[in-house]
């Protein structure tokens, strides 16, 4: 099918991926290089080296997964709601972001107002469309493809087809070395981000009265209902959260992954091969399900890069099929 | 009284047909290729309906079984020559077979699993096929695909737009008639049971997996034969073809017309193409259409266009207020 705005896409993705081949093989030339000229030492030191870096790239993306895992695992959890439009919330989060930049210059203003914006169009989303509709599954996840092919429009409408580059201030753009790694800031910062959502996330759930009703409503909806909480309270403030969480990946992955159309539907199966994996409604699963799905995907592309994409959606199919709730979902 | 009314329908369908099969030949090449691709493409969306209209499993990966069909005719047919004269129809029946086969191995995992799960497992395994199709480069050309330089010649030139359109519309309306009767059959009978109440049809002695488990084989097959006419209808095949968005058009398409109607799915194609590929070209716009009709369809019309003459009718004949069509369906743990 001839997609303009796809087209568009693709020819982004493919700069992404060549981009992306890139340093792997700029990587494997150097590792080599150096195999060279340390023959005399061996070459462990250097193979330690490469399987450092990766491990560190894959739990970095790892953490930029956490955060759109979470919410779509927290949304499925509360709702049983498969959220289609959640790669479209990263889109949007990003181009939110870009505008905010573009008008006032500021990188630490716009991670908030993206992500409390978008917070935003997934709670009237919620409110005014998905909750009419009750619990049929089916027509709530076409709802949400609806929806995200509106946002698809009018991305494309409002911030054109271009590619775009977020840039972090100057000061996370820097290499520190540890251990004679060289590592970028920016990747630090983001497992930063990802391990202070993923904390407050748990001291909400684990240790206020609000995360007690939520779990409540994820475990038993009906019962929850009997003992008088407010599930559909809960659910809109759930769905806003996700598309939050959501938002804000799209604002801290579009340093280093761009913003772009297309990268809604990019980023959603894996955000939900994050979920499957760890377990629907389930905040650590979504964490470990994040780890596994970033360090699968770096040393995937970097070891297996013909069957890369298969090594990631093989072992989710498995885990559905032989434990529908994911590794660490709530029963 | 409905055995009537179903001749009644049925004879509609003939006669719609009849008029697509003589008007489009004489209309522009566009409308001649529009119709070609919307008729090749609802095959799938038909497969599609068997599962989810007929058997109530709503899958999202359907593309898979379009992507192996169209693999399989362009690597046959770039690689080796081999489909592009008599041998076409060797390749019908590799592709439905190889589809089938897939399905066969991925029903296995996925019909174990329902409503939601049935879902994310088919998004899970159709991803599996794209995973493959975007970076095995050896296989499949990556992501620029396989172009296609001929079509089949067998006493009849297949290049030749109408002739073409013609063996599409053949391939529709035999796969149309196969699914009817399958659905009319015993077997199908009894898969509308297991969507309506599968432990029911459990207690009544049915080994309610296996019929799943054979419709979604039936489903497959009918998905690769769609897919090596899409093949030799776009004339390239590339990731975009089994891509997450090519299943979730197929399930749109489905409901758009109107699931469990079958014909339903070529209305649905045909909509969606039109927009899609003709509004295109008039409006840039057009993708607003598209998410709109989507959201008013699923919001205010469930049961998709076909049921428009049914709505008509009920709000002529019966001003009460309808029993809303609450569902009660269980929270599934």
């Amino acid at each position: 099918m001839t997609l303009p705005c796809r087209e568009r896409g693709r020819a982004r993705s493919r700069a992404k991926i060549s981009r992306d081949t890139l340093s792997i093989q700029s990587l494997l030339t150097w590792a080599k290089l150096q195999a060279k000229a340390s023959r005399g030492k061996g070459t462990e030191a250097v193979d330690t080296r490469f399987w450092l870096i990766q491990a560190f790239n894959g739990i970095s993306y790892g953490a930029l997964l956490f955060l759109v895992g979470s919410g779509l695992s927290l949304i499925f959890g509360v709702m049983r709601i498969v959220n289609l439009s959640h790669g479209s919330y990263f889109l949007l989060g990003g181009y939110v972001a870009l505008s905010v930049i573009w008008t006032t210059g500021s990188w630490l203003l716009a991670i908030p107002v993206a992500a409390v914006t978008v917070a935003l169009i997934g709670l009237v989303m919620e409110r005014v469309f998905l909750r009419p509709l009750g619990f049929d599954p089916l027509r709530q996840v076409l709802l949400t493809v609806g929806f995200a092919f509106l946002f698809q429009q009018a991305a494309l409408d409002i911030w054109t087809g271009n590619p775009f580059d977020i840039n972090p201030p100057a000061a996370l753009t820097q290499t520190i070395v540890v251990g004679g790694l060289h590592l970028p800031l920016y990747r630090i910062f983001m497992i930063g981000v990802a391990l202070f959502i993923g904390l407050t996330l748990w001291l909400v759930m684990e240790k206020t009265r609000l995360g007690a009703t939520i779990r409540a409503t994820v475990d038993d909806a009906e019962m929850a209902r009997g003992v008088g909480i407010d599930t559909s309270y809960i659910s809109m403030l759930i769905f806003a959260l996700g598309a939050f969480l959501a938002a804000l990946g799209g604002v801290i992955g579009g340093a280093f992954l761009g913003v772009y159309p297309g990268l809604d539907f990019e980023m959603l199966p894996i955000a939900f091969a994050v979920v499957i994996i760890g377990g629907m409604g389930s905040l650590g699963g979504a964490a470990i399900g994040a780890l596994i799905v970033g360090l699968a995907d770096n040393f995937g592309k970097a070891l297996l890069p013909e069957v890369s994409y298969f090594t990631l959606y093989a072992p989710m199919a498995l885990i559905l099929a032989v434990k529908p709730t994911g590794l660490f979902g709530r029963e | 009284m409905s055995m009537a009314r179903d001749r009644v329908k049925i004879l509609i369908v003939i006669v719609v047909l009849a008029a697509v099969a003589l008007v489009v030949p004489h209309a522009t090449s566009f409308i001649i290729l529009l119709a070609t691709r919307a008729l090749a493409f609802s095959i799938l969306v038909m497969s599609l309906d068997l599962l989810l209209g007929f058997t109530g499993l709503a899958s999202l990966g359907q593309a898979a079984y379009l992507g192996v069909g169209a693999y399989l005719t362009a690597i046959l047919a770039a690689r080796y020559q081999v489909g592009l004269g008599y041998d076409f129809w060797l390749v019908v029946a590799l592709g439905m077979f190889g589809a089938a086969a897939l399905a066969a191995l991925f029903g296995l995992l996925a019909t174990r699993a329902t409503g939601v799960y049935f879902l994310m497992i088919t998004l899970a395994l159709g991803q599996c096929v794209w995973g493959l199709a975007y970076r095995w480069n050896s296989l499949t050309g990556g992501d620029n695909g396989i172009n296609l330089q001929h079509r089949p010649k067998f006493g009849i030139d297949l290049a030749n737009p109408v002739t073409f359109f013609y063996v599409v519309f053949g391939f529709f309306a035999v796969s149309l008639l196969v699914l009817y009767t399958i659905m009319r059959s015993p077997f199908g009978r009894s898969l509308v049971g297991i969507r309506e109440r599968e432990p029911r049809m459990k207690i009544l002695g049915y080994n309610t997996w296996l019929h799943k488990y054979l419709a979604f084989i039936i489903a497959g097959a009918f998905g690769g034969l769609s897919g090596v006419l899409w093949a030799h209808t776009a004339g390239i095949v590339s990731p975009e073809n089994v891509v997450l968005t090519t299943s979730v058009d197929a399930l749109l398409m489905a409901v758009l017309g109107g699931a469990g109607t079958l014909v339903g799915g070529v209305i649905g194609a045909g909509v969606v193409l039109f927009i899609r590929e003709y509004l295109s070209t008039l409006v840039h716009w057009w993708q607003y259409v598209l998410g709109g009709v989507y959201v008013l369809v699923i919001l205010y019309l469930p049961g998709g266009l076909m049921s428009i003459p049914e709505r008509i009718r009920q709000w002529r004949t019966a001003p009460t207020k309808s029993v809303a069509g609450e569902n009660l369906a269980a929270t599934p743990h």
